[in-house]
């Protein structure tokens, strides 16, 4: 599903992020991706979702190169990836039901399938009585599940989830994880990013692990081992 | 394509509403803006109409001699009125001179007296000439200089052209009426210039605190279209409540400058300007603030869009 293919990344000042990074991602797997602050994790997540070009190599989906797309082929890229950010990113001045109407209405879904399907999505994140409230009046928790109903309301391909746990507490970080390992059990791939080494160790799946832009182990059932 | 225009418009108003302080603090600088244009115009039309109205002042005399013969003038005055730069002649003749000076002196006996004592009429006849524009006086006077204005005998029978007794101040006059309205359009192009660089970059501030917002937008596939298409519908609302703002607000001002505009500027009263001409005004004003506000926001958003 997603290949990277001898990828290097070296910024104007020299300083390399990535440095010939090869992995492939099949469909349905559920990848974690550790490393220590500025090992590369965020540009190699900015790398699939079409934000930065590789200056060597290239990223791969389904066979087509990501900085090949054009303009309106990165929407309909981006439309197929569902993303969740450390901090939440939520439209500040829409409501839990409206942000995620949002990436429906972005994605030319009808208004019928939005009264359906939004409904429907906050509930399985246990949000379904806060739908009308704005993200100032949520808490991190709530604000991150809004984010992962955000991200697989369009039933995406792939959920990149960066850092999804870096706000919260080891209750919220428990139950955001229960919901991304439900969201790949329904047979979405999830590509995770993160420091916990409870979350990492206690999932016993795929840790493909950075350092200085270079990885340097790939474990099918691995651990966090930084 | 109506549904997704239907709900960018939706969110353009949503926008406008739940960013209260932010609409606020841009309508306000936009009234600011439109109110400086609205002034402008108001400017730019009493500076015409003083101007005409001066302009009309001016004018030039053709005194006749008593003895030239009415046929003559007249033909004269066919000759005149044929000239394009000529926009009105009155013709005086004889008598009417003569009654005008008696009109103008009936409390001065010693000048009735005297005319008493020549007996005859010694006036002749007068053109009183209004020329399109004042620099166009130099033309009729020299044309009047020309053949055209000599009797078949031979004998000039124009006494005198008080065009030339005249000369320096109507071309002292010309030039500052020429200067007053080059400054003037420079004024006004460089006021709206400011005003509109303050509005831009007040809608761009305002579009700088959702930048995190169009990139989150981005990030879930939202085309340019669907991310812009909101911020340019919020920033043609703000150029419509600061054009209907503007409007309201200019009818008091104008009613408390009025007086005083009409004292100060021969008689042109800015309320009554503003009321004759309602419907160009409306236009300008909402036509400015609306394409400024979709100009600003259209501009403001695309440096955002090439996450």
């Amino acid at each position: 599903m997603l290949y990277f293919d001898r990828v290097s990344k070296i910024y104007s000042d020299d300083s390399h992020a990535l440095q010939d990074v090869t992995f492939t991602i099949e469909p349905q797997e559920f990848v974690s991706i550790v490393g220590h602050s500025g090992a590369g994790k965020t540009t190699l997540l900015k790398m699939i979702l079409a934000e930065d070009t590789p200056t060597e190599g290239a990223v791969f989906f389904e066979s087509n190169s990501i900085q090949d797309f054009d303009r309106t082929e990165i929407n309909s890229f981006r439309r197929r990836i569902g993303t969740v950010f450390q901090d939440f990113r939520l439209l500040p001045h829409k409501t839990a039901y409206e942000n995620i109407a949002f990436a429906m209405e972005a994605a030319g879904r009808s208004d019928v399938d939005i009264e359906a399907d939004v409904p429907h999505v906050l509930n399985l994140v246990d949000l379904g009585d806060k739908m009308w409230n704005f993200p100032h009046e949520l808490s991190g928790g709530e604000k991150q599940r809004v984010a992962i109903a955000r991200a697989i309301v369009n039933q995406p391909d792939i959920v990149i989830a960066d850092e999804p746990t870096g706000n919260l507490d080891p209750i919220n970080t428990y139950e955001i994880v229960q919901i991304l390992k439900k969201v790949n059990d329904l047979g979405t791939t999830v590509i995770l990013t993160t420091h916990n080494k409870g979350v990492i160790d206690s999932l016993k799946k795929r840790v493909i692990t950075m350092d200085r832009g270079r990885l340097i182990r790939d474990d099918h059932e691995g651990t966090y081992v930084l | 394509m109506i549904t997704t225009t239907q709900r960018i418009i939706k969110s353009g108003f949503l926008n406008f509403w739940r960013n209260g302080f932010i609409s606020l603090a841009s309508v306000l600088t936009m009234v600011i803006t439109l109110c400086v244009i609205a002034g402008l115009i108001f400017m730019s039309a009493l500076l015409s109409i003083t101007l005409n109205e001066i302009e009309k002042k001016v004018d030039i005399n053709v005194y006749f001699i008593p003895q030239a013969d009415e046929a003559d003038i007249l033909n004269l005055k066919q000759a005149l009125e044929g000239l394009p730069e000529v926009a009105d002649i009155v013709y005086l003749d004889r008598e009417q001179v003569l009654d005008n000076f008696k009109e103008e002196h009936k409390e001065d006996q010693i000048e009735l007296q005297a005319l008493q004592e020549i007996g005859d009429n010694p006036f002749g006849a007068v053109f009183n000439i209004r020329a399109q524009e004042t620099s166009q006086y130099e033309g009729i006077a020299q044309f009047l200089k020309s053949d055209s204005a000599l009797s078949k005998g031979g004998i000039d029978i124009i006494d005198t052209v008080n065009y030339f007794e005249n000369k320096v101040v109507i071309d002292r006059l010309t030039k500052i009426i020429n200067t007053a309205k080059s400054l003037g359009f420079a004024i006004t192009l460089l006021f709206v210039a400011l005003s509109v660089v303050i509005t831009f970059n007040t809608i761009r501030l305002a579009i700088f605190i959702s930048k995190e917002e169009i990139s989150v937008m981005r990030l879930v596939g939202a085309s340019n279209m669907y991310v812009r298409g909101p911020f340019v519908v919020t920033g043609i609302m703000y150029g419509f409540i600061a054009g209907v703002c503007t409007l309201v607000l200019l009818y008091p001002i104008t009613l408390w400058l009025g007086p005083k505009s009409a004292d100060f500027f021969v008689g042109v009263n800015v309320f009554t300007y503003y009321v004759r001409n309602f419907g160009q005004i409306f236009f300008i004003v909402m036509f400015s603030g609306i394409v400024l506000g979709a100009i600003s926001s259209y501009l403001a958003v695309r440096r955002y869009l090439k996450v």
